[in-house]
């Protein structure tokens, strides 16, 4: 199992005390599996995406990722997590604003030390980038900055692929076409991949579908 | 520290003199103030009257060389108490200070001395009678015989003169109204010398001779605050009648004037405010003023109605306190020779 | 409306309390500045003014007694009744509880000239400085006299230890009633005056020193200082611009909010503009004050200026006068009101739905960036052109803008060529992007930036003027003052006398004799040295021939001083008339710094030859103490002990006046670059609001916010290394310009350049520590960022 999360709690502060988020979750998610995690706003699915990719941490529960509780991590160790085993793609501000697409999609590969630049090649190509190739990220429009992020997850070749609304700030027609640009490279790869959406529609593209309510998987 | 900062201390400290000779306008804290019917005593009254403010022996000379070129000469001496009264050495507060100036028709050369009182550098004795300042000196047994010496940078000149008649009282016996405030100083004069002597220029040594005017005033607050400067004419005409006359300017352009008319035995006639009269009939600029050096003057009463026009336009004092004085030329219904004083134009 | 508008705005300060802070602060430390600099100059310029009369009371020709220590005030009224335009004094020592101070007496009415500095206080009651008695002092000297019955002015301009006073009240403090000291003889005297010896058989007149007149320099100096402040100026300028600016910016949101809800523009662009006064105002006032402090601290007087500050007035101390509030309020105002214009009229011209988030700082500025460098461009070669050009002192003036402006601007783009450069040699992933990042960050940083490089080329600037004119003075004095003690000013028939028994005591003696002539038509001064190998090891030449020295020994060459040569058009090897039609190669030229007239030397026995009835007007002697020559010389034939001069005294005075303008110079420099770091402190932490978008992606992708936060920290020492780097040239520039542009069309002489290393070395130093610490609270903040804080800027909720 890649991914095995089990009674995890996480609470924010609130003007009267502790508002809890996450009130015992347990998750499982394995390699070439794909994953939905749909909830109300606020339901906690985006903590809860952050803390599966060591982007937070969590107030109690293990994390084990591929046998590793990373509950147990330091900073420096999260973030050595992150360079090499999970690739994000966010709504938004997902680049780099100083370095071109090329750069941008290699920043993370040439962090984690495994950079391809035969990948890199074929993921600009798949993903239509070419034109844009020394583009900064200002000159794109919104498709194709969310191509550059899936280009730059998938670069580093990771285990784990997180989005979070990944297609949540583009039109019908364009979401639908990055959307499956994403699962058909991320199928290639045979990663993990957990989405976080509103939209059914999305949801329905998955292995398996999760709502979060109260703080508890559903 | 500069000798023009001193005066303009000086004169500051006393709220006199800020515009030339006019604002001698403050009142006269512990000083001594003019009385009307002043009674004299001579000689005694020829030398200093130290609880006054300020005091001053003022000769002019209209000088003439035997090729017929004509001179001016002037020699003030100015006696001003920072308080009244008087204290030996260096504590005195009596201050003296002395101008000196020859007038040619191409030059006019001036000269001042400053002096403490105390120390002897300077000061007036009434007999045998004496004032000086440094090695300038106006001496003689009495006042009807002098000798008088002043040197500067450029010149030099040795004077005797010799009165050919009698004192002249101004104003009501010697109390001359300045204002229509009552304002007012003692004033007398002794405008009947002969002098003759050698003036010492540039171009060398000139064997001279004239007539010379001496005016002796003394007060403690002479002008109204509202008096910004004077225009003074002491005339000689043809026939030997003298005519005195001044305008005090004041701030609204308005002016009060006074006059004393001296027939050729020394009677004296004077006039009140009004009697005179002075107007400007040629400006000129002179060193970056714009000065009167041509007047039409008239005394009606005496049929006096005469051009005043100034022998050399550039008779600038430019001393610590500067303005206009020099010899004059009369024209009209009487001819002569006289002098022009010009203060208050800044 | 106004009212709830008012609200609003103020609403925007409540919320962010620093940026408030930033800005008042901002305002009031250029004010403070350009305050400060002002108070320091008008301080220094007295205590310049305080050593020229010292040093200066050898303009006038003394009459001195011919033996012992003073003589009858009578003798003085003889003098004065024969004509002569003498001026009394006297001095001696007054002792205090607490030692002695010098006591002059001058009479105000007839001293010459502007040689006492009790002529720069007006506010003094002639009567009571007559009579009663009033003592100028500096304010260290004034305080030891608080027991005596005199009233006591403070007046900076007196020399320390001195007091200045009338002669009569002097006579009644040192109990020498009715005796004098000296007397000071007018330059100009009237006509037919008899001869001295006649009036006054026991005095003796000595002719003035002359040519050792430093008011030139120290006006030279003066001059600079002025550049100084206004440089400081510009530095405040930059900063306030840059404050503003910001400012401004962050709240076009609220703008566009107000305007959505019906505020007339106009009304609103009123209400911030009297927003802006109102602050600036405060901001002046602060910063006036802070001047004030700072001036006073960096002047050694520190207790009886600040009783300035509390209302007493202590005529020649340092005061808070109302010009100074009203120039430093002005600046304020000025300066706010400056940047405010550029921020309103973009406010004014924003369409009312406009995006409400700052703008992002644009990679490529593009046109604007073309027209900031032609600009560049044009000023430094106008520079360029005015330094090559003769044309007057005005555009020296503005060859200084042009350079320092047209640097300024120059500055971001040649540091984006350099990031540029940087970025593309990179190899690392993390050293790319901290290149393309820095270039990022440039726009926005490059106003403190320019603050910085003005405020380092203005202390490279100021210490290399400074210093040169250090050294070019001090080699001037050790060229002038080589030999231990000077004797002068004694009676000529005593001369002789004097010289004998000197050689006799085994003393090298050197003559020095001088006449007042033309030389090749130039107002000058012929001198005649007994040449020795002492002036072969002290003069230093301009540009000399082979063997000059022995030439001139020898009677057959002259030497001139750079005046002489420069205004006659001559130069080595070309003769000069030295008089009776004796032609003489000149084999040397040598600096004479401030000195008005031409000179030339040439061998005693020449000039003696020349000038058979010259005596010597001084001696130098080698190898004697100049107290054992005052005792042996008083006891053998009456010296006065005033007529044996020190060198060694003389050459630490002149050098005391440089430790304390080296004093405030170097407080300046930390003080400039202090407000250029605090520049850089602003920018950053206005620009972390907008930078999180910017590196949340890197922190996601795997760097810790410490390592974000060392990188940044690095940035910052990158960027100003760069400046640093950027700026020793202009400073150089600066400095040249200085010495050599303003320095000739002022006074028509060139100061030598001198570099030094050391010191540009410890700026640069200083210029890091500034950007560092500057960066350093920024870079603390970003490394406690929140990870909540950098999850949001991927957050929908934006």
């Amino acid at each position: 199992m890649l991914l095995d999360v089990r009674n995890v709690t996480k609470s924010f502060a609130g003007a009267d005390g502790p508002v809890p988020v996450l009130a015992g979750v347990d998750m499982a998610l394995d390699l070439g599996q794909t994953l939905s995690l749909q909830g109300e706003s606020g339901s906690g699915k985006s903590t809860l995406m952050h803390i599966v990719g060591a982007l937070d941490t969590a107030d109690s529960g293990e994390i084990l990722f591929d046998g590793r509780d990373i509950a147990a991590l330091d900073e420096a160790g999260r973030a050595a997590l992150r360079r090499s085993e999970v690739g994000v793609i966010f709504q938004q501000f997902n680049l780099i604003p100083s370095l071109d697409v090329t750069e941008n999609i290699r920043f993370q590969a040439r962090l984690a030390g495994r950079e391809d630049p035969a990948g890199v090649a074929h993921l600009i190509e798949v993903l239509g980038l070419g034109p844009h190739a020394r583009k900064y990220p200002e000159q794109l429009s919104g498709g194709q900055q969310q191509r550059v992020a899936i280009a730059r997850a998938l670069a580093v070749r990771p285990r784990l692929i997180l989005a979070d609304e990944p297609t949540g700030n583009l039109d019908e027609a364009t979401a639908a076409e990055v959307l499956a640009q994403m699962l058909a490279l991320v199928a290639d790869t045979g990663a993990a991949l957990m989405v976080v959406t509103h939209s059914p529609a999305v949801a329905a593209r998955m292995d398996r579908q999760l709502h979060l309510r109260a703080g508890r998987l559903a | 520290m500069s000798v023009r900062w001193v005066l303009i201390l000086l004169l500051w400290t006393q709220g006199a003199l800020a515009q030339g000779f006019a604002g001698l306008g403050s009142g006269a804290d512990g000083f001594a103030v003019p009385r009307p019917d002043p009674v004299f005593d001579f000689p005694a009254d020829h030398g200093p009257h130290p609880d006054y403010r300020i005091e001053w022996w003022y000769l002019t000379a209209n000088l003439a060389a035997e090729d017929g070129t004509e001179y001016g000469l002037q020699w003030t001496l100015f006696r001003s108490a920072l308080a009244p009264g008087e204290a030996p050495g260096w504590t005195s507060p009596q201050v003296w200070f002395s101008h000196a100036a020859v007038t040619t028709p191409g030059a006019h050369h001036v000269a001042e001395r400053f002096a403490r009182g105390g120390i002897g550098q300077a000061g007036v004795t009434a007999e045998p009678f004496n004032a000086w300042i440094d090695d300038w000196q106006m001496a003689g047994e009495t006042l009807d015989t002098l000798d008088l010496s002043a040197s500067g940078a450029a010149f030099r000149y040795d004077m005797r003169l010799e009165a050919e008649g009698p004192l002249v009282f101004h104003g009501d016996g010697g109390f001359s109204v300045k204002s229509a405030e009552g304002q007012a100083s003692y004033y007398y004069s002794q405008p009947f010398y002969r002098i003759e002597g050698t003036l010492d220029l540039p171009e060398g040594p000139v064997a001279v001779s004239g007539s010379a005017w001496l005016d002796r005033e003394w007060s403690s607050q002479p002008l109204a605050e509202t008096q910004s400067g004077w225009d003074w004419f002491s005339l000689s005409l043809d026939g030997g009648a003298k005519l005195m006359g001044f305008l005090l300017r004041q701030t609204d352009g308005s002016s009060y004037s006074s006059a004393t008319w001296i027939g050729p035995d020394g009677a004296t006639q004077a006039y009140g405010d009004g009697a005179f009269a002075a107007k400007p009939l040629e400006v000129a600029e002179v060193a970056g003023r714009q000065i009167p050096v041509r007047w039409a003057v008239s005394l009606p009463d005496k049929g006096v109605a005469v051009t005043v026009e100034a022998m050399n336009r550039d008779a600038w004092m430019d001393l610590s306190i500067p303005y206009w004085e020099g010899p004059v030329r009369v024209s009209g219904s009487h001819a002569g020779r006289g002098y022009l004083e010009m203060t208050g134009y800044e | 409306m106004t009212r709830a508008c008012l609200q609003a705005l103020w609403s925007h300060w409540r919320r962010n309390p620093l940026q408030l802070f930033t800005f008042l602060a901002g305002l009031a430390l250029a004010t403070a500045l350009w305050s400060g600099v002002q108070a320091i100059n008008a301080e220094a310029r007295a205590s310049y003014d305080a050593a020229a009369t010292t040093l200066g009371e050898g303009r006038f020709d003394q009459v001195l007694p011919k033996a012992g220590e003073g003589f009858a005030q009578e003798v003085y009224v003889d003098l004065r009744r024969a004509g002569w335009q003498v001026s009394p004094v006297v001095e001696g020592r007054l002792r205090l509880d607490d030692g002695a101070v010098r006591v002059i007496g001058l009479d105000p009415l007839t001293t010459p000239g502007a040689l006492s500095p009790v002529a720069g206080t007006r506010d003094i009651d002639l009567s009571g400085f007559l009579t009663v008695g009033v003592l100028f002092a500096d304010v260290a000297t004034a305080a030891r006299l608080a027991d005596l019955p005199q009233e006591v002015v403070v007046d900076a301009s007196v020399a320390p230890d001195t007091v200045l006073t009338d002669v009569g009240v002097a006579q009644r403090l040192l109990e020498r009633p009715g005796t004098l000291s000296r007397l000071i003889v007018a330059p100009e005297q009237p006509m037919g005056l008899l001869p001295l010896a006649d009036v006054a058989p026991g005095l003796m007149r000595v002719a003035a020193q002359g040519s050792s007149d430093v008011g030139q320099l120290t006006d030279s100096f003066h001059l600079n200082l002025t550049a100084f402040g206004l440089l400081s100026f510009a530095v405040g300028i930059f900063i306030v611009h840059g404050t503003i600016g910001l400012v401004f910016e962050q709240r076009r949101g609220m703008v566009r909010t107000l305007r959505t809800l019906g505020v007339p523009l106009r009304r609103l662009m009123g209400l911030m503009a009297a927003e802006l006064l109102a602050l600036s105002l405060v901001a002046g006032m602060i910063g006036v004050v802070l001047g004030y402090i700072v001036a006073a601290l960096l002047l050694p007087d520190v207790a009886a200026t600040l009783e300035g500050l509390y209302g007493a007035q202590v005529a020649g101390g340092l005061q808070l006068r109302p010009v100074w509030w009203l120039s430093g309020l002005g600046i304020a105002v000025l300066g706010a009101g400056l940047a405010g214009a550029g921020a309103l009229w973009r406010i004014a011209r924003m369409p009312i739905l406009a995006s409400a988030r700052p703008r992002a700082w644009a990679m490529v500025a593009g046109r604007g960036r073309q027209v900031q460098g032609a600009v560049a461009v044009v000023l430094l070669a106008l520079a360029a052109v005015i330094g090559a050009l003769d044309l007057g002192l005005l555009a020296s003036f503005v060859l200084l803008g042009c350079l320092m402006i047209g640097a300024a601007l120059a500055l971001p783009l040649i540091v984006g060529a350099v990031l540029a450069l940087g970025q593309a040699r990179a190899r690392g992933v993390i050293s790319g992007w901290f290149w393309a990042d820095t270039r990022q960050q440039l726009p926005g940083l490059s106003l403190a930036l320019m603050a910085l490089l003005l405020a380092m080329a203005a202390n490279v600037g100021v210490s290399t003027m400074v210093s040169s004119f250090r050294l070019t003075f001090v080699d001037f004095l050790d060229q002038r003052l080589f030999a231990d003690a000077y004797v002068r000013g004694i009676d000529r028939d005593q001369m002789p006398g004097v010289e004998a028994y000197l050689i006799a005591q085994g003393y090298d003696v050197l003559p020095l004799l001088s006449v007042d002539t033309r030389l090749a038509g130039v107002p000058s001064e012929l001198m005649g040295a007994r040449v020795g190998p002492a002036y072969a090891r002290n003069w230093s030449f301009v540009d000399a021939g082979p063997d000059a020295w022995a030439q001139v020994a020898a009677g057959e060459a002259v030497i001139a001083n750079e005046q002489l040569v420069r205004r006659a058009g001559l130069w080595l090897g070309d003769a000069l008339d030295i008089g009776d039609g004796l032609r003489l190669p000149l084999v040397g030229v040598y600096g004479d710094y401030g000195n008005p007239v031409g000179q030339a030397i040439v061998a005693e026995t020449l000039f003696t030859s020349l000038f058979p009835e010259e005596a010597p007007r001084q001696f130098g002697v080698l190898g004697a103490p100049a107290e054992d020559l005052r005792a042996d010389l008083g006891a053998e034939f009456g010296v006065p002990s005033s007529s044996v001069v020190d060198q060694a005294a003389v050459k630490a005075f002149s050098l005391g006046i440089f430790e304390r303008t080296f004093t405030v110079t170097a407080a300046l420099n930390v003080l400039t670059l202090a407000v250029a770091g605090f520049a850089i402190l602003m920018s950053l932490l206005t620009l972390s609001a907008i930078r999180l978008p910017q590196l949340a992606p890197v922190w996601a992708m795997g760097l810790t916010r410490g390592t974000l936060a060392r990188i940044d920290l690095l940035r910052a020492l990158v960027l100003a290394a760069l400046t640093a780097v950027l700026a020793l040239p202009l400073g150089l520039a600066l400095a040249w310009v200085l010495l050599a542009v303003v320095n000739v069309q002022a006074f028509g002489w060139r100061l030598p350049m001198y570099l030094f290393p050391l010191d540009y070395a410890r700026l640069g130093v200083l210029t890091l520590a500034a950007a560092g610490l500057a960066a350093l609270w920024p870079a603390f903040r970003m490394a406690r960022t929140p990870v909540s804080q950098l999850l949001g800027v991927f957050a929908n909720e934006r």
